[in-house]
């Protein structure tokens, strides 16, 4: 490839990025072990043509809006999880620490009469604390952290059955938190959600470029940041226009269109995580610990404490998991949280693209690893499969993308991009 | 040359519980000057480094800096006087670019948001500084970097931060040739640029070709500091495999204290 260049800072000699070798460049980043997100999206858009194709239903507008809702609690734990991969930890109580924080809102709000903005901030609280007891025993006491979340995750089991007073569910009214998961916008707020999203983001790529430009940095290709942005329009665009159709079975009686509430829920905290990491100087020295603890240490980063907080973060967003899950389910029960939750949940920041050797990963991966696993598991479910049939073909998927991940490893390690 | 010394140490004595592995260490570093510190595997050079970066506290002794004498109790205080360290294990994070490594722990930031052109700006000002004219993109990974553009950006993290005195452990080490010839050229510049610069190797061409003064540990004593010109390469080799040569080192007495463990140390096949 013939290259041109360009100056940047300092009159310092770069290559001038093209479309071409913008391209050229992620191509060679794919082949040197650098995945990214690549593998979680071509799976989602061959696994949607395998089903839409099986089952007619699959692209209806009413198994779309329920994909949301389905995915949304594997999606929040996710993304906390997203922050504990990135340090080269693992939790593994997630799944049971968002069923206990989803059994105290259901507790506050049905036995103690508490209203959802008293019960629900009460839920997060759990969750932090939660987060806090388990970083603190593997940064402080150099436990391992597959040790202390599997001894919390049999821990919170016990916790949930206790708080249920031995098993028994505990049903919400509260009209509030049960919209959370179960409601829709209105059609006329979700097309403002989606057209403020799409000229927000616009607005935010251009940003970037005309500042770098201003101070005679190189910038991405305009042509790249033109493709993001119709790109993104596109997506939103549609999956606006689909979810606005009536999906009600009987519309006469009850009309049901518009964007599902939990959708700008994931996309505000995908926004907020995105920022975090990708922006703000914590963000920097998580990737910097789980990057290379030594160096971040001597770089004056106080490592036990962004350990600590990763895991804060961890049940902080299991703790909305668990949120969610209550309001779907309109109640709690023991299995809140339990079965294959958690696993789904690791499986889908490890298929979006986090490695769980630490250090790489961001909070989309969440997004559309959470995607992969609900399709399956909701495309399988339309095609009449068995629970077990599910559950080997996700192991399966889940085993796949973390050889992916391996191998990356090692042929990143190979060509030197280590 | 210089006559007063940028960073001076005296007296150092540094244990790991019951061993001993600096005794009554000095060593004075002049700016604009490079100044070679040599010594065999084990002789402690690693060790007086981390102890001057404040990773390790001294027991006794004293730094003194630009003349007055200063406590260095963690690495934030040695770079707030102005030292900076590149350690052999050179403490990058492959995950991150090169802009990221440079800035890392140091981050400029407007509000709570990071100013990545800012920095960017800067690490692209000093990357010119040191004379480095092309890189593919200061926003390469720093893991798809050769091992001598990574020294180099490890180089210009130390001296991003108008740093004084620059320590670098064994910079060529896992070096080609022509790279080793780069990285060497690039410490010279640091001198001439006025920094205090102490190079730690255990390669005597390399020491020769850059250094002004060097500085020979034996065993974690000081066996002599003396001038680049004034010694030739086999009297080096010998003050850092017996800790003395003809009149300069060690007392006679005190290497035979150590008995025959003169010959259990690796004699220096570096060369
Ligand atoms: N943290 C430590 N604890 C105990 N002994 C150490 C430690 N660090 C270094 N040493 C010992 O101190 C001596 C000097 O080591 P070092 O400074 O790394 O030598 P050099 O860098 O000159 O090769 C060696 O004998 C080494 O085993
Ligand atoms: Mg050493």
């Amino acid at each position: 490839m013939t290259t041109t260049t360009t100056t940047t800072a300092g009159g310092v000699k770069v290559v001038k990025p093209t479309v071409g070798s913008h391209l050229n460049d992620y191509w060679g980043r794919v082949r040197g072990g650098d995945l990214g997100t690549l593998p979680a999206v071509l799976g989602l858009v061959v696994l949607a043509l395998i089903f839409g194709i099986a089952r007619d239903t699959f692209f209806s507008s009413l198994n779309f809006a329920n994909l949301f809702s389905q995915g949304a609690q594997y999606i929040f734990i996710a993304m906390g999880l997203v922050f504990v991969l990135l340090l080269g930890e693992i939790d593994l109580s997630a799944g049971f620490a968002s069923g206990v924080c989803g059994a105290i809102m259901a507790i506050l709000l049905t036995n103690h009469g508490w209203d959802w903005y008293t019960a629900i901030p009460a839920a997060m609280a759990t969750g932090i604390v939660i987060g806090f007891v388990l970083g603190f025993l593997v940064a402080k006491f150099g436990i391992p952290s597959f040790v202390v979340t599997l001894a919390a995750f049999l821990a919170f089991q016990g916790i949930l059955l206790k708080l249920l007073s031995g098993g028994k569910n505990i049903s919400i009214t509260d009209s509030f938190t049960l919209k959370l998961a179960n409601s829709n916008l209105s059609v006329s707020l979700s097309w403002i959600f989606a057209i403020a999203a799409v000229v927000i983001y616009a607005g935010v790529q251009l940003n970037r470029v005309r500042t770098r430009l201003a101070r005679g940095l190189v910038t991405d290709p305009i042509g790249i940041v033109a493709m993001r942005i119709g790109v993104l329009a596109l997506i939103v665009l549609v999956t606006t226009a689909l979810l606005t159709q009536e999906r009600s079975i009987n519309p006469v009686l009850n009309s049901v269109k518009g964007v599902p509430i939990v959708a700008p829920i994931i996309v505000v905290f995908l926004v907020i995580w995105t920022f975090v990491l990708g922006s703000t100087t914590y963000g920097r020295h998580v990737y910097a610990v789980g990057g290379n603890t030594e160096a971040a240490r001597r770089a004056g980063i106080p490592v036990d404490r962004i350990r600590i907080s990763v895991f804060v973060i961890g049940s902080f967003m299991a703790s909305i998991g668990g949120i969610l899950a209550v309001s779907r389910a309109n109640s709690v029960d023991p299995n809140t949280g339990g079965s294959n939750i958690l696993l789904y949940s690791v499986g889908a920041a490890v298929i979006g693209g986090t490695s769980l050797f630490g250090g790489k990963g961001k909070a989309i991966n969440a997004v559309i690893g959470g995607a992969v696993i609900t399709v399956i598991d909701n495309g399988m479910g339309l095609m009449g499969y068995t629970a077990g049939t599910k559950y080997i073909v996700t192991g399966l998927i889940l085993l796949v993308a973390a050889s992916v991940d391996a191998l990356a490893r090692r042929r990143a390690a190979s060509t030197g991009n280590r | 040359m210089a006559a007063t010394p940028l960073l001076e140490l005296s007296g150092i004595d540094k244990s790991f519980g019951p061993v001993q592995v600096l005794h009554d260490v000095g060593l004075s570093v002049y700016p604009g000057e490079v100044t070679a510190l040599v010594g065999d595997n084990g002789a402690g050079k690693s060790t007086l480094v981390k102890c001057v970066s404040g990773i390790y506290t001294i027991d006794s002794g004293t730094v003194t800096f630009d003349g007055n004498p200063v406590a260095v109790h963690s690495p934030r205080d040695a770079s707030a006087l102005g030292i900076e360290v590149v350690y052999q294990d050179l403490a990058l994070c492959d995950n991150l670019d090169i802009v990221q490594n440079m800035f890392l722990g140091r981050e400029k930031k407007r509000g709570i948001v990071l100013d990545e052109p800012t920095m960017e700006q800067m690490a692209g000002d000093t990357l010119a500084s040191l004379s480095v004219r092309t890189v593919k993109s200061l926003r390469q990974l720093v893991a798809s970097l050769s091992g001598g553009q990574r020294q180099t950006v490890a180089i210009a993290k130390a001296v991003l931060w108008n740093s004084r005195v620059v320590i670098l452990d064994e910079p060529t080490a896992a070096l080609g040739v022509a790279q080793t010839a780069q990285v060497l050229e690039l410490v010279r510049r640091l001198a001439d640029n006025g920094l205090g610069v102490v190079l730690i190797s255990h390669n005597m061409n390399d020491v020769f070709a850059v250094s002004d003064r060097i500085a020979a540990l034996y065993l974690g004593r000081m066996a002599a500091q003396v001038k680049t010109t004034d010694v030739t390469h086999s009297q080096v080799v010998e003050l850092i495999t017996a800790g003395r040569s003809g009149n300069i080192g060690l007392p006679p007495e005190k290497p035979s204290d150590f008995g025959g463990e003169i010959v259990d140390i690796t004699p220096g096949g570096e060369q």
